[in-house]
């Protein structure tokens, strides 16, 4: 028995020193990937592909059951979905003609003006493959990696509008936050006015918060927010939100303004990758104002 | 060696098992009761088998879910070492204790993994509010479950082997 217990003491005393050394491996990287979130990209990326066929092998239960549930759709609702996407894409056709002609007009005026002309972007589209368990962060992953092109800091969007930019590229899947994050920052501008001004996330889907507009700002509910371009991250125009709470307050400088998103955070399952569009590269995003913190 | 490979099985999809559970997509409303997963599994086999399931095997599954959840990569694996590290200390009191005193280990055990991770996110950031314990309260019935399923830690195989 004696020898037991101090084989016992050895080998807690053991624990302990592999516990403070563990301990001490993972605090340091925490703190190097807080730093400076490229400093254990490679890393990241050589471990992600151990664990991508896990993130794979959850998502295709729920894949299959999607597949299931469009073979076996109630054929009444195909019609009622094919009569819906017909008449909405008439509207949408018609739409377009003004676009064409609302173009053309652009990129004469902007020749005249003589400044850079930005007539469509590069599209990818991105499979959401799982979103973050942990309720208080906006966050989600896709199925493209860098081995796909994509860059942090990359503009995220989707039918209706920004969705969010990517934060952390692994080899074959990134991690992207949303514009909703609570710490994520969009250059928008209102587009009625041209008002431009900063949309922070509130760490609720629905809901931006503009707290740098002041009680005289000219900012209406149901005022369109759409990307500023400013900062280099995000393409210039694309919607954002609308407005739907302006509140003045006389005893304070700031109006209390909220907006939601027009985008799908919470819905859908695809989402479309911008490209380099030339004037929003990588280097661009190093100082950009719509900075996402972890 | 040749022996105790296939006994590892079990452990090995238990663990497999808790990391594709903790990122499996839930509703709005249910994902904020989603169980410990992974530290319930970590220290269920850290008590029953001390020898093959120590700190890094908690330091490699943190790893593993800082990677799945995106975080800063070491904030899980800081959390479960020293909730590991108490369990395997710990791990010949449990044995003999009562089974609700097990579980009330447990579950203080799981609290400490929160309190943690709280720690690490900086609480003074972002509040988390009573749901943010919601967790500790589903994984404190699972663990009833685990034990009933399981059949207790089994034999003492540190024992056994000195």
């Amino acid at each position: 028995m004696p020898a037991a217990e101090s084989g016992n003491r050895q080998s807690s005393a053991l624990l302990g020193v592999r516990l403070t050394l563990l301990a001490a491996v993972s605090a340091a990287m925490m703190i190097l990937d807080n730093r400076d979130a490229t400093a254990l990209t490679r890393f990241r990326q050589a471990a992600s592909v151990i664990v991508y066929p896990l993130q794979v092998g959850v998502d295709q239960p729920f894949a299959a059951w999607r597949r299931a549930r469009e073979t076996f759709a109630a054929r009444e609702a195909l019609l009622e979905e094919n009569a819906r996407l017909k008449s909405r894409l008439r509207d949408l056709d018609v739409r377009l003609q003004r676009m064409a002609t609302l173009e053309a007009e652009n990129v004469r005026l902007r020749a005249m003006l003589d400044s850079s002309v930005r007539v469509a972007d590069r599209m990818l589209v991105a499979e959401i493959l799982a979103v973050d368990p942990d309720p208080h962060r906006q966050r989600f992953t896709i199925n493209r990696g860098a081995l796909n092109g994509v860059y942090a800091g990359q503009a995220l969007l989707d039918a209706e509008g920004v969705v969010g930019q990517i934060d952390i590229v692994d080899a074959l899947t990134s991690q992207a936050v949303l514009i909703s994050d609570s710490n994520h920052g969009l250059p928008v501008a209102v587009n009625r006015t041209g008002l431009r001004t900063i949309a922070l996330g509130t760490g609720e889907t629905g809901l931006l918060n503009l707290p740098y507009l002041t009680n005289s700002a000219d900012v209406r509910e149901g005022d369109l927010l759409v990307t500023s371009g400013l900062g280099g991250v995000f393409p210039p125009g694309y919607p954002v939100g609308r407005v739907t709470a302006v509140q003045r307050r006389p005893g304070q400088s700031f109006a209390r303004v909220l907006a939601q998103p027009s985008a799908g955070l919470d819905r859908g399952r695809e989402v479309l990758l911008v490209m380099d569009t030339g004037n929003a590269g990588p280097t661009a995003t190093a100082n950009g104002l719509a900075e996402s913190g972890r | 060696m040749i022996g105790r490979v296939r006994p590892m099985l079990l452990p090995m999809t238990m663990l497999v098992l808790a990391l594709a559970l903790s990122i499996v997509p839930l509703g709005d409303r249910v994902a904020p009761y989603r169980p410990d997963w992974v530290p319930l599994a970590l220290i269920y086999w850290a008590i029953a088998r001390p020898r093959h399931f120590g700190l890094l095997c908690a330091f490699a599954m943190g790893l593993a879910l800082d990677l799945l959840t995106g975080s800063l990569l070491g904030r899980h694996a800081l959390a479960l070492l020293p909730v590991v590290y108490l369990a395997l200390r710990l791990h010949l009191r449990i044995r003999v204790a009562l089974s609700w005193q097990v579980a009330v280990t447990v579950v203080l055990l799981l609290a400490l993994y929160h309190f943690l991770l709280f720690w690490i996110d900086g609480v003074g950031q972002r509040a988390p509010g009573a749901i943010a314990w919601a967790p500790l309260l589903t994984s404190a019935l699972l663990w009833p479950v685990v034990m009933v399923t399981l059949g207790g830690f089994g034999p003492d195989r540190m024992r056994e082997s000195q």
